[in-house]
């Protein structure tokens, strides 16, 4: 072998080590953290945490019950809100494309979708707070749906035009017309996709923290009705983790425990759904 | 149905069957126009928003540093260059080690291997933001303020940007952890991007005698290399962007200093401290006009990157 073959096969393996050495290195710092995390958060639950109103700081124990139910709230607003839209714009860009305005929705849903959060909530903060003068979990919900719909048109497109021609042919040939072609026969041969789509929405919504802080707030007591600043996990972790007391850290692992169980869960069953569907 | 029917009722009947489809394609057509009306009211709403302090600073609102809520006085330098800053440097850890990983899951890594691990990268991008916050608080800022930067500074301290007082908060420990919060894009689409490359190219670059890592660096990664650039710039709007984790560990301090290890801002970072407590109408509006910036900037650098990956998901395809 000569010295430059030697010298290119030494590069090849010094360099294939080094990608792998890349993996590993990127691989166990993300599952170190999440380690941490999953550690602290059991160590810091308890059926409190489910039940009880959070304590002052300082005091000992309480819960985060408000802000568990507040997220649900305002997700649950927000996909209400969000999924008719985002659905009925995906069909019209698989179904209905053709002439300018489905390349310039296209374009404009992608926009939307890299336009980071905080921004997203400066808009529901003009659009609800406002006008009517306080935070509220409308607001908040406004600010998630925000978020929600590019991701719901751009994946309900996706999946619709997945759906084979013939299927939209046959139905058409039946005597269909195009309405309940696609009601009847597309949207329904594309509905797991659909739902994967929203479900992965509905998860990253879930864990968004910028766009609530000066939209629905935080709020110490239960919120009575939608139009009051309004607890959320996301931003109960943020108060709580830049507190300087060691009860509200362990609350603030607690409620991290939570919300990464409930969005990696939501994760897994929509990716479960789709292979479900792909085989 | 109409068969039956008189011709009349049966015209009727298609009529009326044709109006239904008709009001279908309508209803679809408003929402869809409603997306496109969403984004052109984000863009008025900022716009009207931030012309209060645009016009009663002008140009000079970019050139100050000076950003004092009590007297009414808003420079948005130390925020702009807090933001560039700390995504520069997630790029300089994350492009690298991410490019890496890719080569090493697309290229040399079993399939199976590789799509589990793909899986459970991606899988990682979905952990929530203020999350990834919680955890650096605990973990990465006593790491970096009682390990990494004391080494830094007595093997580089010679430098500018390795001097004075370490923290553990500040513009280094920001991009740590948005280059963290960064690798499971760079990885997953560099993958795709690289997998995209036909498989002849590698076979006719092995056939000709080239080694396993020739073949990938000259000849795989130069065919993947817009997808590869598209990957990082996807990496870098979410960077900019990236609010939380980012807030709960740069030090709050709207000043520029050369130190990495100074205290910093960014511009997402004072939107979420601020905004709720503004004390006025020109505070607000200079925070609106913060949020402008950042949204002209995520949105060049967004449309750059998915024309690049578009670019070569077409080529591969």
């Amino acid at each position: 072998m000569t010295l430059r073959t030697r010298w290119r096969y030494l590069v090849n393996n010094v360099m294939l080590a080094l990608t792998g050495f890349c993996t590993l290195l990127t691989i166990s710092i993300l599952f170190f953290i999440l380690g941490y995390l999953v550690w602290n958060g059991f160590t810091s639950l308890d059926l409190a945490f489910f039940t009880e109103l959070p304590k002052s700081p300082g005091e000992a124990g309480g819960g985060m019950a408000n802000a568990i139910l507040g997220s649900f709230m305002m997700v649950g607003l927000a996909t209400v809100i969000g999924v008719p839209i985002g659905f009925l714009g995906g069909v019209y860009l698989a179904e209905y494309d053709g002439g300018w305005l489905p390349p310039v929705v296209r374009y404009t849903a992608d926009l939307l979708n890299g336009i980071p959060s905080i921004v997203l909530g400066i808009v529901a903060w003009n659009l609800l707070v406002v006008p009517m003068k306080t935070f509220s979990a409308w607001a908040g919900s406004v600010a998630l749906s925000l978020i929600l719909i590019p991701i719901v048109v751009r994946s309900t497109e996706q999946f619709l035009r997945a759906v084979p021609n013939s299927l939209r042919e046959g139905a058409l040939a039946l005597g269909a017309n195009k309405a309940t072609a696609t009601l009847t026969v597309v949207v329904p041969a594309a509905r797991r996709g659909i739902l994967t789509g929203i479900i992965l929405g509905v998860a990253r919504i879930a864990g968004e923290t910028a766009p609530l802080l000066f939209t629905s707030l935080n709020n110490q007591f239960w919120a009575t009705s939608p139009n009051q600043p309004t607890a959320s996990l996301p931003v109960m972790i943020f108060t709580h983790a830049i507190s300087p007391y060691d009860d509200w850290h362990r609350q603030a692992w607690a409620a991290g425990l939570v919300l990464l169980a409930f969005v990696l869960i939501a994760n897994m069953t929509a990716r479960f759904v789709v292979s479900r569907n792909a085989s | 149905m109409a068969s039956s029917a008189k011709s009349t009722s049966f015209t009727a009947v298609r009529k009326s069957v044709q109006m239904g489809d008709e009001a279908a394609r309508l209803v679809t057509l408003v929402f869809a126009g409603g997306i496109l009306l969403i984004t052109l009211l984000v863009v008025a709403v900022l716009w009207d928003h931030s012309s209060l302090a645009l016009y009663k600073f002008g140009f000079h609102f970019f050139t100050s540093q000076n950003w004092d809520p009590n007297s009414d006085e808003f420079g948005a330098l130390p925020f702009v260059y807090g933001t560039l800053m700390t995504s520069f440097l997630a790029l300089l850890i994350a492009v690298p080690l991410g490019v890496g990983a890719a080569i090493f899951l697309a290229e040399l890594a079993p399939p199976k291997i590789s799509s589990i691990l793909t899986f459970l990268v991606e899988l990682l991008a979905a952990v929530p933001s203020v999350i990834y916050g919680l955890l650096a608080i605990f973990t990465l800022v006593p790491f970096m303020r009682d390990t990494v930067e004391p080494a830094l500074q007595s093997t580089l301290g010679f430098l500018p940007f390795f001097q004075g007082q370490i923290f553990g908060v500040g513009y280094l420990t920001a991009g740590v952890i948005l280059a963290i919060m960064t690798f499971p894009f760079i990885i997953s689409i560099s993958r795709e991007a690289l997998l995209a490359v036909p498989r002849e190219q590698r076979e006719a670059a092995l056939a000709l005698g080239a080694t396993q890592w020739e073949s990938t660096f000259d000849i795989v990664l130069p065919n993947a290399r817009l997808g590869i650039i598209g990957s990082i710039f996807l990496g870098l709007a979410r960077a900019l962007g990236e609010t939380m984790a980012v807030t709960m560990v740069i030090g709050n301090d709207p000043s520029i200093k050369a130190s990495l290890f100074a205290p910093g801002y960014t511009i997402a970072a004072v939107i979420a401290n601020e905004f709720a407590e503004a004390s006025g109408n020109l505070h607000l509006s200079a925070l609106v006009a913060l949020s402008f910036v950042l949204f002209l900037l995520t949105m060049v650098i967004n449309g750059a990157a998915r024309l690049m990956i578009m670019a070569t998901s077409r080529k591969g395809a």
